[in-house]
């Protein structure tokens, strides 16, 4: 049995035609586990997320997501794999600008059978029913949110709505880059505290990436890219 | 049971490109525009080869002096271009009344009113005479001719001169538009007006063949008699009227079968060169010719149409800059690249269809619009009627044509995603 989350031993990555910018002995991330990975940027915390999301392939190494070694799939299984356990939060304009609250939040249910079969097999009214669950458990509500354009809200409430779509359907893994960069310091200890909060309830993964040091207290685990990874530095590639 | 995708492709397709709904609507207009183009050619393109080749209906043969069949259907039954020679009285006579042979109308040519050209012809003419699917000619006003003088107008002849019944004409000697000589001494009165045919005989004033002995009757060698030889039209009433000849005759058999034997027996008449020919054969043969422009035509719409789908092309080509962070957002979901690929050929095929549909409709549209204006004005009748299999094969190439097109988006998009990865490029 593997109880890690995250497992990535021996790993190594470089962008074409640039020198390696991962290079990483071992690091493991607990199943339920909150860690907080601190980088500047062109650290390379970007690319060791999409490398976890099964969107970029390593040339050396290993990693296995809960359990299940990601070399082993095919480019469309990652793919699969991705949507059906990982949700993803990103720093600012996570949403589809011309759909409504409603289809972004459930978006992922488009491409994820095990997450879409979590909520409820009884057609749209479970999904909308967790949707707004989740919403108001991000701290968004309102009336006739659903059906709202994401253009109408504040920054914000845009990235309560992408949380609330990187937690439906309750994947293990929440991957967050940067999701409070662009909130003031009131909005941002809100947000965190509201997502840690559902992430608590369901025991799910938490991998959280911030440039702000300071944010790193709340997680249950603290790291910054140096930690693990001997690259560090060496290049300045995105 | 699996449980049901909330947001189809299809539903992510059509709000994306909402979202971009003026392009959107271009595009799908210029389609529109360039799809209505080519299937209003093809619909136009069969309804002038029909109304072309029906322009003649129920005449077995056409007999005149010996020329090129061409040439022949040409004068006779386009009004197009002079006769060289005539076929005798005599010859025609024998023809007419051989036991064999129905009917005849005889056609005699050459003078002409304002540019139209005038018909020497009997009774039988209005009788008989048949066009598109085996119509006969019908009045709009008036009856045929019954005294000397009494002329029959065309539908086009009537309203480009704004004649009616009991209009006084003179007609003059030879084809041109302007001529110097007029048969001033013998004026005829308009008695008929007919319908409309979209065939030349709307084009044609017809006069009986005695009227066009009388206005030739004191002519010698194609010059007008001096002044103290003139002949008045109340005199040549009373003179002997019989026509020299005709120009060229049409034949109807009493049973087709007989034609072959006819035709040959005329072209190998001895007492005098004559030339027999089948109206449809000859009528195929002038439209070969004829429809190299109209093959040009098509030609031209359908580069129209590649002129459209290259706008939709261009149109999906620069959306993708700016929609790489809807991919990215796409992949973090669970998209591959292969959903990728699959949306943008989707939405090719979104536009190109909406396009063929709209094209199709405003086909009708204007076809439902134009119609009266076509057949009044060009003598073509277009029946509007579901859309021919090669009509549709035309469309569903349209659809394809966007589709393979799509591949080239597509592939952009899909080597967009694999290099940008979760990267949210602004």
């Amino acid at each position: 049995m593997d109880d890690a989350a995250i497992s990535i031993s021996d790993l190594q990555f470089a962008w074409p035609r640039q020198p390696p910018l991962l290079a990483i002995d071992a690091l493991e991330v607990g199943r339920g586990e909150r860690l907080f990975l601190q980088g500047a940027s062109g650290s390379g915390k970007s690319t060791l997320l999409a490398l976890i999301g099964g969107v970029l392939r390593a040339q050396h190494g290993s990693i296995r997501v809960l359990g299940t070694d990601l070399a082993e799939l095919s480019a469309s299984a990652r793919d699969r794999f991705r949507g059906d356990h990982v949700g993803f939060i990103f720093q600012m304009f996570n949403l589809i600008p011309y759909l409504t609250v409603r289809a972004n939040v459930l978006l992922p249910l488009r491409f994820a059978r095990v997450r879409r079969d979590r909520i409820g097999r009884s057609g749209e009214g479970f999904a909308d029913r967790e949707a707004l669950r989740l919403l108001a458990a991000v701290g968004l509500t309102g009336p006739d949110l659903l059906n709202r354009s994401v253009l109408e809200l504040s920054v914000g409430q845009q990235q309560r709505v992408a949380a609330a779509r990187a937690l439906i359907g309750r994947p293990e893994l929440v991957i967050a880059d940067e999701p409070t960069s662009a909130l003031d310091a009131d909005a941002r200890a809100d947000f965190l505290s509201l997502l840690m909060n559902e992430c608590r309830q369901f025991g799910t993964t938490l991998l959280f990436v911030s440039h702000e040091a300071g944010l790193g207290s709340k997680f249950d685990r603290a790291l910054t890219m140096a930690d693990f990874n001997r690259r560090t530095g060496a290049a300045t590639a995105a | 049971m699996p449980s049901r995708s909330p947001l189809p492709t299809l539903t992510l397709a059509l709000r994306s490109l909402w979202n971009r709904r003026t392009t959107t609507l271009l595009t799908v207009s210029a389609i529109a525009v360039s799809v209505a183009l080519l299937l209003g050619v093809q619909m136009l393109r069969a309804a002038a080869r029909e109304g072309f080749l029906n322009t003649l209906s129920g005449v077995d043969l056409i007999v005149g002096a010996r020329t090129g069949p061409i040439n022949l259907l040409l004068y006779s039954v386009f009004r197009v271009g002079d006769a060289t020679s005539e076929v005798s009285w005599k010859s025609y006579q024998l023809i007419a009344h051989h036991r064999d042979v129905a009917w005849t109308i005889p056609l005699s040519l050459g003078d002409s009113l304002r540019g139209f050209p005038v018909l020497g012809t009997d009774l039988d003419y209005f009788r008989h005479y048949r066009f598109a699917d085996d119509q006969s000619l019908r009045f709009r006003a008036g009856e045929p001719f019954r005294d000397l003088y009494d002329a029959v107008l065309g539908a086009d002849v009537a309203q480009t001169l704004h004649y009616r019944i009991g209009d006084s004409i003179i007609l003059s000697h030879g084809l041109g538009e302007v001529s110097f000589v007029q048969h001033k001494d013998k004026p005829f009165r308009v008695v008929g007006i007919l319908a409309r045919t979209g065939t030349p005989v709307d084009r044609t004033v017809h006069v009986s063949l005695q009227a066009i002995s009388a206005m030739h009757i004191d002519w010698r060698n194609g010059y007008e008699a001096p002044p103290g030889e003139r002949v008045s039209a109340e005199r040549a009433r009373h003179m002997d009227l019989t026509p020299d000849g005709v120009t060229a005759f049409l034949v109807h058999m009493r049973s087709p079968v007989m034609t072959f034997t006819m035709q040959r027996a005329i072209n190998s008449y001895g007492q005098e060169p004559l030339l027999a020919i089948l109206p449809g054969v000859a009528l195929t043969q002038l439209w070969s010719l004829v429809g190299i422009a109209n093959t040009a035509l098509s030609v031209v719409a359908a580069f129209v149409v590649v002129a459209g789908l290259l706008g939709m092309l261009t149109a999906i080509l620069t959306s993708l800059n700016e929609r790489r962070r809807e991919m990215a957002i796409l992949r973090s979901v669970g998209a591959g690249p292969r959903h990728i690929f699959g949306l943008m050929i989707f939405e090719a095929g979104l536009l190109s269809a909406a396009g063929v549909l709209a094209g199709a409709g405003l086909t009708y549209a204007l076809l439902l619009a134009t119609r009266p204006i076509l057949h009044n004005r060009f003598g073509i009748f277009i029946e509007l009627h579901a859309l021919s299999g090669l009509e549709l094969a035309i469309l569903g190439a349209v659809v394809l044509t966007a589709l393979l097109m799509g591949l080239v988006p597509a592939s952009r998009a899909y080597r967009h995603t694999l290099s940008d990865g979760l990267q949210l490029r602004v």
